[in-house]
């Protein structure tokens, strides 16, 4: 029997809540916050439904110590933000990297460094979702490009979390999130939703952090009778921190390997035209929209136009770049923002071709238009 | 208050619900921490709240380092925020018994606005506030609870600073239970604790502790045992009531059950309200 469809419009951030709601998160804590609030409308008001809990707490910091709260005591949980929350989140989100309590955050992206430009869109925040939080730590990052995407990555991002115990960043911007589009909401596969890895040994036995092959270790659910300590101190296997530099170093060492150990199950990306493409554009979100219009124009044109768009932003799927980028003379980057994914295409391509960034960074999208004209310029 | 018959202190064996492995554990000698500590456990045992069921949430300080040695579900989260790990936490799982640990600096200082907003909000868990007046495991630095005129590594002149008052704070933040007690009586600091325990809503203790290394010390207040007599000295219990007057016991610390009100846990109202009738 075909499974029901259901198709409705929707915007960019109601699919967001539904998507989460269908990979099974139970726990919202939020702080309102343009251009993400609709996420928080929206699960405050279906989660009681579900048997879910809303809160809206007192600021974003408190939100995301709520979320990894509800976490640790084995809820699927989430919050949604934009730039300004997002970066009050940052420390607590280091925190749940390194306990390892898997949780989402949707980040609304506006225009602008500070408060920017609240209800207009950017892409500034490609680098504060790797590299916000102090020190090293692993992180996933997806960025979905219409709404859609946005349901599925979202289901996507609860999946990858769980079954890696990592934070996941669902990075939307503003367009997207405001953007109405009728999407297919069929409820997954209940096979296709993944939860976390349980501790099922005798407590004695029982090592919080242990160093297994697939680097994700067994979580204790509060009150199965593991009494196991949580910490965001340097910690052994056994949860508890340490001094010793050496269990330090293979603890760090597990927890960065992770993702590495794990790339073909977190990667994804999209190469469209890419085999012969001369001029490459790289690029994620809403201006990868505009930049697939711009390729058909090239295309008729006779313009040897590709795109590599990394679905999965971070880890960035540096090996397809690469071939994507095999026959290419020229990459071009366009992006919402003074110049920031430029960096990892320009760090992964290493010299061997010119790359050329297309910015707006106060508000506006990027057209196809100025797309095409910076691809015909390094044609020319 | 308390109708229970009487538990001797010696029957109580707090070894038994410690990480023992970890010992000798990191306070100081005369911290009043460890008498805290004791006396959370002893409570939790009169209560027969099992280890398994219970949740203690830590913030960042000396005051957070405690749970590492409670053979519990233990979290030692970020510093200021134990009361938003804890919220979520009692809200996704309201089976466990919830317990938070924090410090004058922890609650009062990077985590107030957490602190308000619990009282507020009213979700069922214990916050016992150990206030030593100090950040002792930054190297003494001033707190909002330091005295005026105390001198710390960052009030080199002394203290300029008026107190920040956690119980009236609780109290106006519309916490439902509020309480205070200094750790030289240990008994009647676990009595407290085990009402807070049987308060449904959010619970605040205020315990009276002392920092005798990094702040007694430079501050000439003498050893642990001086610190702690001075402390029980400057305290009016809640039973002195109206029977004791001003003049013949000036003292100014009101300690015991300070605040005890009727109030609708938040869970509990939350699903009183109807999902139907929402707009």
């Amino acid at each position: 029997m075909l499974a029901k469809v259901e198709r409705k419009n929707i915007q960019g951030n109601e699919a967001c809540a539904l998507g989460a709601i269908a990979a099974g998160c139970r726990f919202f804590a939020g702080y309102p916050i343009t251009p993400s609030s609709e996420i928080a409308h929206t699960m405050s008001r279906e989660l009681p439904g579900v048997g879910g809990t809303f809160i809206q707490m007192e600021d974003e910091i408190a939100s995301m110590g709520a979320v990894i709260g509800a976490s640790l005591g084995g809820v699927k949980a989430m919050t949604a933000t934009s730039g300004p929350g997002f970066s009050l989140k940052q420390e607590n989100l280091g925190y749940a990297a390194m306990v390892e309590a898997p949780c989402v955050i949707a980040n609304v992206m506006r225009g602008g460094p500070s408060t920017g430009m609240p209800t207009r869109p950017g892409q500034g925040d490609i680098m504060q979702s790797r590299w916000g939080t102090h020190g090293d730590h692993p992180i996933i990052v997806l960025a979905p490009e219409s709404v859609g995407e946005v349901y599925s990555e979202t289901i996507r991002a609860f999946n990858l979390s769980e079954a890696l115990r990592v934070p996941v960043v669902v990075l939307i911007d503003e367009t997207i999130g405001h953007l109405l589009e009728t999407v297919d909401l069929t409820p997954p596969d209940p096979a296709s939703i993944i939860e976390r890895k349980w501790a099922t040994c005798d407590p004695k036995d029982y090592k919080p952090y242990e160093i297994t092959k697939d680097r994700v270790p067994a979580m204790a659910r509060p009150g199965d009778g593991y009494r196991a300590h949580t910490t965001g101190l340097t910690h052994d296997e056994t949860g508890f921190p340490t001094q010793d530099t050496e269990k330090g170093k293979n603890a760090i060492g597990r927890l960065l390997d992770k993702l590495e150990y794990h790339k073909g199950k977190i990667e994804s990306y999209e190469a469209i035209d890419c085999d012969d493409a001369e001029t490459l554009i790289v690029t994620i979100g809403i201006s990868a929209r505009a930049a697939k219009r711009a390729i058909k124009s090239l295309r008729a044109d006779g313009i040897k136009a590709g795109l590599f768009r990394p679905r999965t932003l971070w880890p960035f799927p540096e090996e397809a770049m690469r071939k994507a980028a095999g026959k290419a003379k020229t990459i071009i980057v366009p992006e919402m923002n003074a110049g920031q994914l430029i960096f990892e295409v320009e760090r992964v391509i290493a010299g061997k071709c010119k790359t050329v960034g297309v910015n707006r960074y106060a508000g506006d999208i990027i057209t196809p238009s100025e797309i095409e004209a910076a691809a015909r310029k390094v044609t020319s | 208050m308390n109708m229970e018959p009487h538990i001797s202190a010696e029957e109580f064996d707090i070894r038994q619900f410690m990480r023992l492995d970890l010992f000798p554990h990191f306070l100081c000698p005369g911290c009043g921490h460890g008498m805290a500590l004791r006396a959370l456990m002893w409570a939790l045992w009169e209560q027969n709240i099992s280890m398994d069921k219970l949740a203690v949430v830590c913030g960042i300080g000396c005051s957070g380092r405690l749970g590492a040695y409670i053979d519990s579900n233990t979290f030692h989260t970020t510093h200021g925020r134990p009361l938003a790990y804890a919220t979520g936490l009692a809200l996704a799982r309201p089976d466990l018994h919830v317990v938070v640990i924090t410090g004058d600096g922890d609650c009062l200082a990077i985590g107030g606005n957490h602190l308000i907003h619990a009282c507020r909000r009213n979700v069922n868990m214990t916050c016992l506030m150990l206030n030593n007046e100090v950040y002792g495991m930054t190297g003494g630095q001033v707190s909002p609870t330091t005295s005026p005129t105390r001198y710390t590594t960052t009030t080199p002149y002394g203290n300029a600073e008026p107190v920040f008052d956690a119980c009236k704070l609780a109290e106006a933040a519309g916490a439902g239970f509020v309480g205070r007690e200094v750790t030289m009586q240990v008994p009647t600091l676990k009595d407290l604790i085990k009402q807070a325990f049987d308060y449904d809503g959010f619970s605040f203790v205020e315990i009276i502790s002392d920092c005798t290394e990094i702040f007694g010390r430079k501050n000439q207040l003498g050893e642990s045992a001086e610190m702690i007599m001075s402390q029980k000295a400057s305290t009016r219990p809640d039973s002195y009531g109206t029977r004791v007057d001003e003049p013949f016991r000036p003292n100014s610390l009101p300690t015991g059950v300070l605040v005890k009100t009727d109030r609708l846990e938040y869970r509990a109202h939350q699903q009183s309200l109807n999902p139907k009738g929402q707009k």
